[in-house]
């Protein structure tokens, strides 16, 4: 009797026993997991945070350029040209514009490096020994097509002399900056001893002076002087490109959900374009790249590598996204409000466009915002349709040659003075994320908004 | 100029239109109380829409085939002797001479008399023809106007024609997401077939040497081997996998059932952003920080690694999908019933114990979805594999070497300026097909067993 008392205590001990140390066990592999879970949302944040500090140390110098303050004089004796035709000495527009071609050949065949260099000798100290090539690397070499500009805008400058702002060269601006390791000999250096000399004595002097760089706003893209590279020739191709998204995506992507949900019958064929949509929004992007190189290309024969192609190409790509939002937002609508309509006497069109549709528009605003600033941020597609050629113009039509944000970003990281174009890529990169930034945060402000008030 | 008098004249027609319907509605309505089917809004967008229709017809079959009727009335204009002397390039330009001639801007050189009276003809032709088809549809549109008007009294139902309209117009746009799908399977597969006229598919499939002869003429071809491709593709997306999904998932698991509401509020759309970042930035990350990190880290280590690789494609592209499977998985995980946790956790199991054996396998089927979701977009997945995985089609197991994939390859091969009649650029269908068939199935697959899973609990 007492035995099996004992025993049964005993046992009750050692359950005891092993119950606690199991526990102890069995908690600690609950700190354990909770740990992995912190640790895996910090491993993620950090990878934002690791992305952005990234991008932003490596664009914001690139965001200060280097300016070069010239007085330059128009000699006569460097520029022989005849004057300018006058349009009322021709019989047509076509011989005018023939003649004032024939000029402005003319005036592009003067020697303008000689202009530039004599300003940048005029600049220089006196006596400063520097050959015409050397200093030459100073100004960027787009510097004389400035100046050019300013002559045939207004040839009367002949023998005058000028103020002119133009850019310091790449090299020189790297070797402002100090991308580029100032201890290295002259064999590594891009440019030579008397040239950084030079740059040097500018910096001092006041000549060369750095600012904020306006030209990435202003410049269309250029490869011979890439100092001067900037995004609006891409700016306005991702701008006429998100136009037509919005034109057309927005009222059919509306449209199609409006008629699948609210008026389709509900059979095996709207089933099937059901499945047809939700996979249409998982196939990748690249693919609508072969469709529009494919169909609007190869058999419409729409120009390449223009902003209407990409345009159609990125607005098939966003029409499954805002047809999905769309068919949400409108099957949150409360039956309530469906049934005061019918029951009031509205007609199920009127049912939709009067009383649910206006419901959503929040919802439906916000998708499209989202569906667009997907959009902005495609690259794959566009680059099928042409738009990775080097556009050196901003596109004034749709139809144009043009470019876009992203490819410019593509186009960028691949040129080969790396220690220049590393900081405009990422600079570039910036601007497109402060787009899509905007793009959310109002995104963000109008739902807030525009909920309150509903 | 012409085109803004158009849509000038189509303005006021639309405008006229409805108010006259409008208008003549209203007179309907008199003092003994009639009966009247619609308002006044349905009888004016009714006459609207019968006026417009017959003219856009007209302007529009003008826009189609105008140009071709000018240019067979300028050919015409062209004297027979000097007709017989050009080849097809100088026509074009006869043609042009004569169309800038009669735009009044004029040409360039000595123009004969021929030349000259041929502007003005084709002057005075072009604007007739442009007053002509104007004032026809003009005309057509006004015709129907006044019938449609006259259609109107009080029982016509003109609610119930307007909403027909509006009804078919609803129906071409969704019938747009059908024709894409149609217009990608066609492309993709006329063009792929066209390629394999010219490589045995079984070259394809199963080639292992990938290098396309991009001079190359009949017979000299190059290779297109899929399989280097196809290896790149799949290693790139396991890597991608191994950083995704365990970061992804336990960063779902951790915000959704131990964050305080306050840090889930932060740290969900902080996570989300990842997911909003164009994936070039990812590539450009790729290529100048994770890369040359790697190859230093491989270094201290005793490891030759390229800093552009496989490895260094697929962490980043991990990281790309972080926020793509822990929201998927988010969901997931709130929609299994709180009456499975609170048994589990009546029985005494700890929070972890719960989530490991009875949360995640009853959201197993919904969570492997989302894991093959995931890794439809690892595979499609373009420009951080273009930047950052070294592209070099070789067949070979080690991640720490350069390697390609479909993707790139498509990119390669496609450049938008290509005719498409030989395999070098067709091949990039044939390519696009493949991804299109894996990455459809994935989706399919994952789609089904999502939504099954919804179901389960619903």
């Amino acid at each position: 009797m007492t035995d099996t008392l004992s025993t049964t205590r005993q046992a009750s001990i050692e359950r005891t026993q092993r119950i606690r140390s199991g526990l102890r066990r069995r908690h600690m592999g609950e700190a354990i997991f909770r740990g992995l879970g912190l640790a895996a949302i910090v491993l993620a944040l950090g990878f934002v945070a690791l992305l952005f500090v990234d991008v932003v140390r490596k664009g914001v110098p690139a965001f200060t350029q280097s300016n070069l303050h010239l007085v330059v004089n128009f000699d006569p004796e460097l520029l022989k040209v005849d004057p300018a035709p006058a349009p009322t000495a021709f019989a047509s527009q076509a011989e005018y514009n023939a003649a004032s071609l024939k000029w402005q050949r003319d005036v592009a065949m003067l020697n303008w490096n000689k202009v530039v260099e004599a300003s940048l000798r005029a600049a220089a100290p006196a006596g400063f020994d520097i050959d015409s090539k050397q200093i030459l690397t100073i100004a960027e070499t787009d510097a004389r097509h400035d100046i050019r500009e300013l002559f045939v805008a207004d040839p009367s400058l002949l023998g005058q002399t000028v103020d002119v702002d133009v850019l310091a060269s790449a090299n020189a601006a790297n070797w402002i900056k100090g991308n580029i390791d100032r201890s290295l000999g002259d064999a590594q250096q891009q440019l030579s001893a008397p040239a950084r000399a030079l740059i040097d004595t500018f910096v001092e002097n006041g000549t060369i002076s750095n600012g904020f760089a306006w030209s990435i706003f202003t410049n269309v893209d250029s490869r011979a002087a890439p100092a001067s590279a900037g995004l609006l020739g891409a700016f306005v191709g991702t701008l006429w490109m998100m136009l037509i998204v919005i034109v057309l995506a927005v009222p059919i992507g509306v449209a199609a959900a409006v008629y699948l949900e609210e008026f389709a019958p509900k059979s095996r064929w709207t089933d099937l374009i059901e499945v047809n949509i939700n996979n249409l929004a998982a196939v990748p992007s690249i693919v609508f790249g072969l469709l529009g190189a494919a169909v609007f290309i190869n058999y419409m024969h729409l120009p390449i590598s223009a902003p209407i192609v990409g345009g159609l190409v990125l607005t098939l790509m966003t029409l499954p996204t805002i047809i999905i939002a769309t068919r949400g937002a409108l099957l949150g609508v409360s039956p309530a409000l469906r049934q005061a309509a019918l029951g009031m006497g509205a007609s199920r069109t009127q049912m939709v466009f009067h009383h649910v549709l206006p419901v959503t528009f929040p919802s439906i605003l916000t998708a499209t915002i989202l569906g667009i600033a997907h959009a902005l941020g495609e690259t794959a597609p566009l680059l099928l349709i042409g738009m990775k050629a080097f556009v050196a113009s901003v596109p004034l039509t749709p139809i144009d040659q043009a470019t876009a944000l992203p490819v410019q970003i593509y186009l960028w990281q691949g040129n080969e003075n790396r220690n220049f174009f590393e900081p405009r890529t990422a600079a570039a990169i910036l601007v497109l994320l402060a787009v899509m930034i905007v793009l959310n945060g109002v995104a963000i402000y109008l739902r807030s908004r525009l909920e309150k008030r509903a | 100029m012409n085109a803004l008098i158009v849509a000038g004249l189509l303005l006021v027609l639309l405008g006229v239109a409805y108010q006259s319907g409008w208008s003549r509605s209203r007179g309907l309505v008199t003092a003994d109380g009639v009966k009247i089917h619609s308002r006044p809004q349905y009888h004016g967008s009714f006459v609207a829409i019968w006026a417009m229709v017959p003219t856009l017809v007209i302007l529009g079959l003008w826009a189609w085939f105008g140009g071709g009727i000018t240019r067979d009335y300028t050919v015409s204009l062209i004297p027979t002797d000097i007709m017989t002397s050009l080849d097809q390039v100088g026509l074009n330009a006869a043609i042009a001479r004569i169309g800038a001639l009669a735009s009044g801007y004029g040409v360039t050189g000595d123009s004969p008399a021929w030349e000259q009276a041929a502007g003005d003809a084709l002057r005075s032709f072009q604007m007739l023809t442009f007053v002509g088809v104007l004032v026809l549809a003009l005309v057509a549109g006004g015709a129907a106007l006044v019938y449609a008007r006259s259609r109107i009294d009080a029982r016509l139902r003109a609610r119930n024609a307007v909403e027909r309209v509006i009804n078919l117009a609803l129906l071409a746009c969704s019938a747009v997401a059908i024709l894409t799908t149609l217009g990608i399977v066609a492309s993709l597969i006329s063009e792929a077939f066209r390629f394999f006229t010219f490589i045995h598919p079984f070259d394809f499939f199963f080639g292992t040497v990938w290098n396309p002869n991009n001079a190359g003429s009949a017979g000299n071809w190059g290779s297109y081997g899929l399989l280097p491709l196809l290896s790149g593709t799949l290693m790139i997306t396991a890597i991608a996998m191994l950083v995704a999904v365990p970061v992804g998932l336990m960063a779902a698991i951790y915000l959704s059932q131990y964050a305080a509401p306050r840090l889930r509020a932060v740290a969900k759309p902080m996570i989300e952003i990842l997911a909003g970042i164009p994936t070039i930035v990812f590539g450009f990350f790729a290529l100048v920080t994770v890369g040359p990190f790697l190859r230093d880290m491989g270094n201290l280590v005793g490891l030759t690694i390229n800093a552009t690789s496989a490895l260094t494609a697929g962490i980043v592209m991990g990281i790309m999908i972080i926020p793509f499977v822990s929201s998927l998985s988010d969901d997931i995980l709130n929609q299994v019933p709180r009456t499975l946790r609170d048994g589990a956790y009546g029985l005494g199991a700890t929070q972890s114990e719960t989530i490991r054996n009875v949360l995640l396998p009853a959201a197993l089927p919904g969570i492997v979805g989302a894991f093959l979701l995931a890794v439809s977009r690892a595979i499609g997945e373009t420009m951080i594999v273009v930047l950052a995985a070294g592209n070099a089609p070789v067949l070979r197991g080690s991640p720490f070497e350069s390697v390609a994939t479909i993707t790139v390859s498509i990119v390669n091969q496609l450049t938008g300026d290509t005719d498409f009649t030989g395999p070098q650029s067709l091949v990039g269908f044939a390519l696009g097909l493949t991804l299109f068939v894996i990455t459809l199935g994935l989706n399919v697959v994952a789609l089904y067993i999502v939504r099954r899973f919804r179901e389960q609990y619903e």
